[in-house]
């Protein structure tokens, strides 16, 4: 028998009763995005969707198979969905790119840190996606533009493998099209046709024009092409601390218990995803942490 | 001796808190038979040749006259030359079985027209007592407190176990051979966390137990046994016992500066050194009391109408725990015995604001290759890495 501390009282910021338990979406729209990938808006069969900051995550749940980590990728303006980009690698993340509009599909969350859109407020952005990378800086994206008179230049710098799989290819082009921010698309491999950048997304980051000194930078993708990233920060004169990575490791629970996501003291489920790069250096420098 | 506690316990006011009394080994069958009304009464008792905690019902289940011999890969329980109930340390099993147990069903799912819906899994029915709970393990149990009640997202399953818990402690009298818990100032005297503790005072005239209360459940249920007060010699006795307990220790581990020594080393050569020994069997985080990592499975039954998610211990040592796609993150031995042993003493203290390891000795016992971790930490703060990131010459 205990008596009940002030921690124990401490309730969680957004879930209520047993933070294990997913609660019931239904899958409102489906659209394909690659081959292998599809992003799903989906919108809670009961009560309001829960409030989320760019940069956080969901655990979807596909029944009877599996539960898996997955950004929200869609405006944070928009307060009925929520939006994933799901790539299929596996079993639980192919149940779910196979969902059917009408289906059931579980959620936990949201979870985690947010990139600082509001703490950049006045300085340049530059946000460098690696592939897959871009689904979790897409809600920040669409903050920036929306607020865009709030920030200073807007760079963003995005690496994909082949011209055929790269992410959001229409909204990129409209970005593109954009005469107020910089987008810069490079690939590892250029087929015939492609008449742009060539290379790995860190290049990009040397052309790319910014304060350095007054620069926010938001970075997410593969860790090795975070780790180039970050060197390519740190040479044009950025602070380390006005570096943020999203990081990856594997996640059973979201909430802290199942130890799974630790990168060093950090529990990436909560410490992170985002992360500001001078409190993790130490870490990333070394190997299998 | 059993004619005056009747006496004195009619005679005296309801135990309080700052109460001490001793209580004879039939009072403490009349605990075991009092707690079995409300609690699943859990134990130590002898089970193919080891001490573990199990449900007990009588005092004969209890290990009188048993001792645990232990050393680094090594368990033997001896006979005692006296009839001692807790002369023994700590067994492979820890109170974490319970409390945070093994195998968990978090929620149970159906289909239905709406798709499906998920319901919480039923709670454990009973309410536990632990009986003999060792000053280390009431550490571990605060500290997997922090982990699971402490947190933002409270386990609601750990808490609503833990708050029914019922607690009897005992200070031990016999440190083991791998015991390091004066090192780690968890023990070995059982200072809070009880409902009530024992001390066991044994001599050619006398086998009783001084009692201690440590909460008003405690009080209470000590106030329907028979017993007598407390003696100054009493009070002597146990305080003999603990500081010869405290000169007995098995081992040691310097814990000065000990975060900082093992954060600053993650590219130390004793790693390599200890990962040809180890074989990331995982049996160190099992019988550890602290460690909380889990991960879950998913079933569904053969129609595909039900699905349930299951929760089970598992270990930083298997080459899964890691996994993301395309590969593990910890694919060396030496990175996963790194992240275990830092883990445990120095990035849980960033954690929860506490070391992970009460130095109750498990892991150095059950490791079947006699891994040490009093001895691992020793060797990396014998020659500690050099800011450069190399080592220094020599020790
Ligand atoms: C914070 C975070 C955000 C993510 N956002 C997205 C996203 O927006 N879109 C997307 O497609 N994917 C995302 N992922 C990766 C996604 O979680 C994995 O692809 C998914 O877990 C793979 O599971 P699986 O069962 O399909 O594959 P399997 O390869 O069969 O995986 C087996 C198990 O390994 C673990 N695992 C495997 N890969 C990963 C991984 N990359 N990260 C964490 N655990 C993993 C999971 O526990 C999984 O259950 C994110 C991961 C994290 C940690
Ligand atoms: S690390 Fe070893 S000595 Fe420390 S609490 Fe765990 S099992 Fe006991
Ligand atoms: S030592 Fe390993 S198994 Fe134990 S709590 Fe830490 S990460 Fe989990
Ligand atoms: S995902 Fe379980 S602790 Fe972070």
């Amino acid at each position: 028998m205990f008596t009940e501390s002030a921690e124990m009282a401490r309730m969680p910021p957004a879930a209520s009763g047993d933070p294990f338990v997913p609660r019931i979406y239904c899958v409102d729209r489906i659209r394909r995005e690659l081959s292998d990938t599809v992003t799903l808006e989906i919108t809670p069969s009961q009560g309001p969707r829960p409030r989320y900051a760019p940069g956080q995550f969901n655990m979807l749940y596909a029944f009877g198979v599996g539960e898996v980590a997955i950004s929200i990728s869609g405006d944070c303006a928009d307060d009925r969905t929520f939006v994933h980009t799901v790539r299929d690698v596996g079993a639980a993340s192919r149940a779910i790119t196979s969902l059917d509009v009408g289906a059931a599909i579980g959620v936990r969350g949201p979870f985690g840190t947010a990139w600082p859109v509001t703490d950049a407020e006045g300085s340049d952005i530059v946000i460098v996606a690696g592939g897959l990378g871009l689904a979790p800086l897409r809600p920040a994206i669409y903050h920036v533009l929306a607020n865009r008179s709030r920030y200073g230049r807007i760079a963003i710098l995005f690496g994909t493998r082949h011209p055929q799989d790269m992410l959001y290819r229409d909204e990129l082009a409209a970005w593109r099209r954009n005469l107020d921010i910089s987008v810069e698309v490079t690939v590892d491999h250029a087929d015939r046709d492609w008449r742009g950048n060539v290379g790995v997304v860190p290049a990009l980051i040397a052309r790319a024009s910014f304060d350095p000194h007054d620069t926010v930078a938001l970075v997410c993708g593969p860790e090795i092409m975070m780790r180039f990233a970050v060197n390519a920060l740190r040479d044009a004169g950025v602070a380390p601390d006005h570096i943020h990575l999203s990081m990856e490791r594997n996640m059973k629970c979201a909430i802290g218990l199942c130890g799974h996501c630790q990168f060093g003291p950090q529990f990436v489920c909560k410490d992170g995803p985002v992360m500001r790069f001078d409190r993790i250096a130490s870490l990333f420098a070394v190997r299998e942490i | 001796m059993p004619d005056e506690t009747a006496s004195v316990q009619t005679a005296t006011a309801p135990p309080s808190k700052a109460m001490k009394a001793v209580i004879s080994c039939d009072a403490l069958q009349a605990l075991i038979a009092a707690l079995a009304a409300d609690y699943l009464v859990l134990g130590p008792t002898v089970r193919d040749g080891a001490i573990v905690y199990e449900e007990i019902s009588d005092l004969s289940q209890l290990p009188a006259g048993w001792k645990d011999k232990q050393d680094a890969g090594k368990y033997r329980l001896e006979r005692r030359e006296d009839d001692a109930i807790f002369g023994f340390a700590v067994g492979p099993h820890s109170w974490k079985r319970f409390l945070h147990p093994p195998v968990e069903t978090l929620w149970t799912g159906r289909r239905d027209n709406d798709g499906f819906s998920i319901a919480p899994a039923a709670g454990e029915p009973r309410k536990f007592a632990f009986i003999g709970v060792r000053s280390c393990e009431l550490h571990a149990i605060a500290i997997q407190d922090k982990v699971f009640i402490g947190s933002p997202y409270a386990d609601v399953g750990y808490r609503a176990r833990r708050q029914d818990a019922f607690i009897v402690a005992v200070n031990c009298a016999e440190a083991g051979g791998t015991c390091f818990c004066a090192s780690m100032e968890t023990g070995p005297e059982a200072k809070n966390g009880f409902d009530l503790v024992l001390t066991e005072l044994l001599g050619e005239a006398r086998h009783d137990f001084l009692v201690d209360v440590g909460s008003d459940a405690g009080a209470a249920l000590l106030g329907r046994l028979p017993h007598r007060s407390a003696s100054d010699a009493d009070v002597a006795a146990k305080a003999a016992i603990i500081a010869q307990t405290r000169a007995r220790m098995g081992r040691a581990l310097e814990t000065d500066g000990i975060k900082e020594l093992l954060q600053s080393s993650p590219n130390h050569q004793r790693w390599d050194d200890v990962a040809a020994r180890c074989l990331t069997c995982g049996n160190c985080t099992m019988v550890c009391p602290t460690c909380f990592c889990t991960t879950v499975e998913d079933h569904s039954d053969l129609t595909g109408n039900t699905a349930e998610r299951v929760r089970k211990w598992d270990s930083c040592f298997t080459l899964d725990f890691s996994y993301i796609h395309g590969g593990s993150v910890r694919e060396t031995g030496s990175s996963r015995y790194r992240q275990w042993i830092t883990h445990k003493l120095a990035n849980w203290i960033d954690q929860f604001g506490t070391s992970g390891c009460v130095g109750c000795g498990r892991c150095i016992t059950w490791c079947p290759l006699g891994i040490d971790i009093t001895e691992e930490a020793a060797a990396i703060r014998a020659n500690p890495m050099t800011a450069a990131g190399g080592q220094h010459e020599g020790t």
